[in-house]
């Protein structure tokens, strides 16, 4: 979850420079998407333990939040930004390793890569061609993804599979949300940085795909 | 080794909690608000999400 949201109002741009934001961020979001995708497949090759998602997930978590805001302005913010989705990838290499050693892992792998592509799709598309402003959505995500977040912090210490479930749906509705929310920012010039909307967008697709995997992993079994 | 990374993890997420809060505190007072209509419009979307994904639970039980 992004936590870089400018908390303050920014002047809007025209039309010509919401869609260079909008191409760059795009592009950005293929590149980092295809790298992450190699990473991933190294740690495969490599046989990385599921030990390595937490690792991964925390050095990018301390990347994205201390990093990124301070480097997101200049040219670095880019290598940081391949830093953060490639340390991602990794990570979720060692969750997909577990998944393929399951009976219907490579389906399960496909359904949510395929679903996760279909709900980005969808929701981008829909924001594109309605031009619809979704920022009234704001309050409603921000507060719900501060929820999650404490309860993913009480799901690490206890146990509980329908807890489980029930923040892989939560994640999944909430990411969608943010999806239309950056999208619609971007083309309403609320958003006029292509690096710090790629690193949020990445991370709903990365949510999304996660969440997926977990909740057709548990309920493809009986 | 499995603890550890737990609670760092956890000390990691508080951390967002913490810088996520200005954002949240902002658009929560801030922001706009929606129309009926723009929530409503909101709410079918989600439902046509929550209704994939319950086909892709369907197809991969099958």
């Amino acid at each position: 979850m992004n936590p870089n949201y400018a908390a303050v109002s920014r002047p809007r741009l025209n039309a010509l420079e919401a869609n260079k934001v909008l191409k760059n961020t795009y592009m950005l979001l293929s590149a980092t998407l295809a790298f992450s995708a190699v990473m991933a497949m190294v740690s495969m090759y490599i046989n990385m333990p599921p030990m390595a998602y937490l690792i991964s997930v925390i050095v990018a978590m301390v990347l994205g939040i201390f990093v990124l805001p301070k480097t997101a302005n200049s040219s670095t913010g880019i290598g940081v930004l391949f830093l953060i989705t490639g340390l991602l990838g990794f990570g979720l290499g060692s969750i997909l390793t577990v998944y393929m050693a399951m009976a219907n892992g490579p389906q399960i792998i496909a359904t949510a890569l395929g679903g996760t592509g279909i709900i980005f799709l969808g929701l981008s598309g829909y924001a594109l061609t309605t031009k619809k402003d979704f920022s009234f959505l704001g309050g409603f995500l921000f507060a719900g993804m501060m929820v999650v977040v404490l309860a993913i912090i009480a799901s690490l210490f206890i146990q509980i599979p329908a807890l489980s479930l029930t923040i892989s749906a939560a994640i999944i509705m909430l990411m969608s949300g943010l999806i239309l929310f950056d999208t619609s920012r971007i083309i309403n010039g609320g958003e006029t940085n292509y690096i710090l909307a790629t690193f949020s967008i990445f991370l709903s697709l990365f949510n999304i795909f996660i969440s997926l995997l977990n909740i057709l992993g548990i309920m493809s079994s009986d | 080794m499995g603890l550890f990374l737990k609670i760092t993890l956890a000390v990691v997420l508080v951390v967002l909690l913490w810088r996520m809060w200005p954002a949240t505190k902002h658009w929560m007072e801030n922001g706009p608000k929606g129309s009926r209509g723009d929530w409503m419009s909101f709410v079918l979307i989600i439902a046509a999400i929550v209704g994939f994904v319950a086909l892709m639970i369907v197809s991969v039980r099958n």
